[in-house]
């Protein structure tokens, strides 16, 4: 049963990346023929120009052919070349990469102490702190991105001068080892906050729902009436059990935060994923842009797979469906 | 015997019945006190919308009227919420911008519901290989990161509102297929569907009297919690320049404050009334949309 349950999940995660992969080739062909053209308009190129550049992004041959070299180029790794400055894709999202990381990473934890307040909610449904928190979560949740930004940056960097207004660090600024820490997390403090503050409402909200789930559950009673504390019966048989709805939502959130990463970045100039994203959009830089696309599609997918297993593995009886 | 009962027809009780059900679900709402808030702001802001031509020329947004006014003045007597880098009115702009935030999340909220539902719907109803092929695209979509597929195809289409109410719409739908398939499988197991079926019923006579009635109340409650994601996301996509070029939303008033340094300026007065006018409009929805859900979805009613 167990390795059957796996097998099935590995599967259906490889088929939507399998998916993934012919939705993205095909995204940027359909939909707008004569790339080069429009990309390098106004530099009037030669026809043997256009002809190069053609085979240089994978764009002369048939549809089928293209198909097959995209294919082939990705099985070894190769994303292609950008079109403003054609460095290796692989290149430009590998620099990318660790800021985002970081950004997104620090962000999450922040925004997972939602699932605490939301599980405390839960209990004490109807109560004062119930409604000050669901309120709080809802009002977090109706702030666009952008917006929050702006906010913070005004009042925080802008206006009082605490923050630093954008970057990974202090430019020109050669300190290694502590005061390089030290500098990147103060650049890194708005940001951070914004993606959390953007983010924690939803934590809350799935928390407290899974918990009020919980609550009419038999073996709650039971531990009530083995005469448990109130705290005793939330924190070792309710709360166990409602951490599993908000497994699931943590790896589809982990796409969310990269995308909320995609105006942050943009407003902090913060060198990562997301900035790289809107830059190429606008460009707009096809192939880095498509690397990109496949890169968060395919994260997504993994994050789902691990939660799936995850889930698999704390409660065993999701594993016999 | 005295009192006669006219003999009603099937209709009337149904229409009975249906009135009935509303008067219930205003009962319900009525107690809800933040729902009513949320409802009510949402009317002000709609009524706003519809009366902009009333309230300000649109021509006064045109580069051609405003050379005298002043720029970045703050608010005042004069201009309201003060003017932008061109000296444009931005509480006109934040009264023309609300059109096109309500319209796009109405519009993509709409076009969202329409393809889930009808997916959803067809497979629940079919069963068999139409709802694994069906399913098995959902979850395809459902795993595609939303906004970097949003963003992609904003890029790589024609510029314009109903490009962005495409996007919004082509890309969100696959949550809702999941629970109206749900919700349809639910109700096929229901004992007075067998029974319909045993009197001979045929699959559109259950699926029109039956399935339906019985959903429409979820798909208006999904529509409800799907505005306010139509409306950030539409934000979002305008903030990023991914909007329509021509007509400027409270995102795109976002977008244009951030280009001209509003904010290292100190301009507070360019970014606070569109982000603002987000905010209370999305909590409206949201306050007004769970409460209708609670009161809607038979699974939630009980708590």
């Amino acid at each position: 049963m167990r390795a059957r349950f796996l097998i099935m999940k590995v599967v259906g995660a490889l088929s939507t990346l399998a998916f993934v992969v012919v939705f993205n080739f095909f995204l940027f062909r359909i939909v707008n023929e004569n790339t080069v053209e429009s990309m390098f308009r106004g530099r009037n190129l030669s026809a043997s120009q256009i002809a190069r550049l053609e085979r240089q992004f994978n764009l002369d041959g048939s549809k089928w052919e293209q198909f097959t070299a995209y294919v082939n180029q990705l099985l070894h790794g190769n994303l292609g070349v950008s079109m403003k400055d054609f460095r290796p894709v692989t290149t430009v999202v590998g620099e990318a990469l660790w800021p985002t990381i970081l950004l997104v990473g620090t962000s999450t934890l922040l925004a997972m102490t939602g699932i605490f307040l939301g599980f405390r909610a839960g209990w004490r449904r109807r109560s004062r702190y119930d409604v000050g928190v669901t309120t709080f979560s809802m009002f977090t949740y109706s702030m666009p991105d952008a917006w929050l930004s702006m906010v913070f940056l005004g009042l925080f960097a802008s206006g009082l001068g605490l923050f630093p207004t954008g970057g990974l660090e202090d430019s020109g600024s050669n300190a290694t080892g502590l005061s390089q820490i030290l500098d990147q997390a103060h650049h890194m403090a708005l940001p951070a906050m914004v993606l959390a503050i953007a983010y924690i409402g939803e934590y809350t909200i799935v928390a407290r729902s899974a918990m009020i789930d919980t609550l009419r559950e038999d073996y709650l009673q039971l531990a009530r009436a083995k005469g448990l504390s109130d705290a005793n019966v939330r924190r070792k048989h309710a709360q166990p059990n409602a951490l599993l709805p908000v497994v699931s939502l943590s790896a589809l959130n982990f796409g969310f935060v990269l995308s909320g990463a995609i105006v942050v970045e943009t407003i902090f100039s913060w060198p990562g994923l997301g900035q790289l994203t809107r830059n190429a959009a606008t460009g707009p830089d096809f192939p880095v842009l498509q690397g990109l696309f496949l890169l968060f599609s395919a994260s997504l997918i993994f994050a789902n797979l691990v939660a799936d297993l995850l889930y698999g593995r704390i409660d065993p009886r999701v594993n016999g469906r | 015997m005295t009192d006669l009962q006219v003999p009603r027809s099937g209709r009337a009780v149904a229409w009975d019945r249906r009135r009935a059900s509303l008067a219930s679900v205003w009962r319900s709402l009525r107690n809800d006190r933040l729902a009513l808030l949320g409802f009510v702001v949402l009317l002000l802001f709609t009524l706003m919308a519809f009366a902009a031509p009333l309230l300000s020329d649109k021509s006064s947004l045109s580069a051609a009227n405003t050379g005298d006014n002043p720029v970045w003045s703050p608010p005042s007597w004069e201009f309201l919420f003060g003017t932008d880098h061109l000296g444009h009115s931005v509480a006109a702009q934040f009264l023309w911008g609300s059109r096109i935030s309500l319209f796009v999340g109405l519009m993509a909220t709409l076009l969202q519901v329409g393809i889930g539902s009808l997916v959803g719907l067809t497979a629940g109803f079919f069963g068999g290989w139409v709802d694994a092929v069906l399913m098995r695209i959902t979850d395809w979509f459902l795993v595609i990161p939303f906004l970097p597929l949003a963003i992609v195809l904003a890029a790589v289409l024609q510029r314009g509102l109903w490009t962005i109410i495409l996007v919004i719409g082509v890309t969100s739908w696959p949550s809702t297929a999941r629970l109206l398939r749900a919700q349809v499988l639910t109700v096929r197991q229901r004992l007075y569907v067998d029974r319909a079926r045993s009197l001979g019923a045929g699959r559109i006579h259950v699926m029109r009297r039956h399935v339906l009635p019985n959903v429409t109340p979820l798909i208006l409650a999904s529509t409800t919690l799907a505005v306010p994601i139509s409306i950030l996301t539409e934000t979002t996509l305008s903030f990023l320049g991914l909007g329509d070029p021509t007509s400027t939303s409270w995102g795109g008033m976002l977008n244009a404050a951030k280009d001209n340094s509003a904010i290292s300026g100190g301009r507070w007065w360019a970014y606070m009334p569109p982000g603002l006018g987000i905010v209370f409009v999305v909590l409206a929805v949201t306050l007004f949309g769970r409460a209708l859900e609670e009161i809607l979805d038979p699974r939630l009613r009980e708590r």
